[in-house]
């Protein structure tokens, strides 16, 4: 599976290895290795199908199909497809997971969504 | 106490299965709901597969929900060892190194479902002990038991909350799954869910649970006692 193509969009191919800390102003697809730490405020990063991926993310979206293993912090929204295999703590304002999708962390919704969830 | 254990061998291994889906009444299920309908919100941690299902009905009450395989967890090669008598057992420290590590006094909940029924034997009181001790005080532990009248094939399910007291049980279907060996080729393995290593009786779990503060039991209908834990 390839990630769809955007002017917008960088990409990790699958032979790819970085160590370190990335961030960014565009959107990220990481279907390599990446170690260490994603900041992308106001993009959003996908992990693909062959993307492993262990770092703290901090994201506006992130959507997982491959593995993650770190917390991510996602001001709008985090999606684990069926294939994702995530460990660590979770906090977002909204998320989706699809049947099959494995997670070791917490969830924690918080911002607007807490309060409509807690009737405030 | 270990009644039946290991595979229970044959064709059956071979041919896969359709997740079949039931939905069963838990009045220990029902009993917890009293809590998570109230105002303040709770710290839960589930036990079980991931369920999507959980994890949404969590959410939007506003709890947070913490979310563990401890069974598929237990699966992991590497904690496979041998005790003194040299019998083939699972290393709990290293286990519990890499498992439930948590604050002490965390949760309000523990959802369990039936994961002492199929957790290795070496396993069971070690996690029952680190649970006792990442639940609050008063905070509310729910199992599931198989009766004496469950078979050694009893299926092993996922447990998915869709009302206050009602769970789509799924059953843990065969599956082919690629793993890549030690040289490094690309095998292909069945995975046949798990098997039930054996059957608590009352005074087992009495036991099981004896550092908790209260038990109460709930007898189904379908060979499974449900148990409500209060530390």
């Amino acid at each position: 599976m390839s990630a769809p193509l955007s002017a917008d969009l960088a990409q990790i191919g699958k032979s790819v290895v970085i160590k370190g800390e990335l961030s960014g102003s565009e959107d990220l697809y990481v279907d390599g290795q990446v170690e260490g730490s994603i900041a992308l405020k106001n993009n959003s990063l996908t992990v693909g199908p062959n993307g492993s991926v262990k770092a703290t993310v901090e994201a506006k979206g992130v959507v997982v199909q491959g593995k993650l293993e770190g917390n991510v912090q996602a001001s709008d929204r985090v999606e684990l497809r069926k294939s994702a295999v995530v460990t660590g703590d979770i906090t977002t304002q909204r998320i989706s997971i699809e049947e099959g999708a494995y997670l070791k962390g917490k969830v924690d919704i918080q911002g607007k969504a807490a309060d409509r969830a807690a009737g405030k | 106490m270990k009644l039946f254990r290991g595979s229970s061998g044959g064709t059956e291994a071979a041919t896969p299965q359709l997740a079949q889906k039931l939905t069963r009444r838990s009045s220990g299920l029902g009993e917890l709901s009293r809590i998570w309908e109230e105002d303040s919100p709770l710290c839960v941690l589930d036990l079980g597969s991931t369920s999507p299902a959980n994890i949404r009905f969590f959410v939007e009450r506003g709890h947070k929900i913490y979310s563990e395989d401890l069974l598929v967890a237990s699966t992991e090669a590497n904690l496979v060892t041998k005790d003194e008598q040299g019998n083939v057992v699972l290393d709990s420290r290293k286990f519990l190194a890499d498992n439930l590590v948590y604050p002490a006094a965390h949760f309000d909940v523990v959802l369990c479902w039936n994961l002492p029924d199929y957790l290795d034997e070496s396993l069971v009181r070690p996690v029952m002990g680190r649970l006792w001790s990442v639940l609050k005080p008063g905070g509310m532990l729910l199992a599931f038991f198989h009766t004496k009248d469950a078979g050694p094939d009893s299926p092993c399910y996922r447990f998915h909350i869709i009302g206050k007291d009602t769970l789509e049980m799924q059953r843990i279907v065969l599956k082919r799954e690629a793993r890549r060996g030690p040289t490094g080729a690309v095998h292909t393995a069945i995975t046949d869910g798990f098997h039930l290593q054996r059957v608590f009786n009352n005074r087992h779990i009495e036991t099981l649970f004896r550092d908790f503060a209260s038990i109460k039991f709930f007898l189904a209908r379908d060979n499974v006692r449900e148990v409500l834990v209060v530390r």
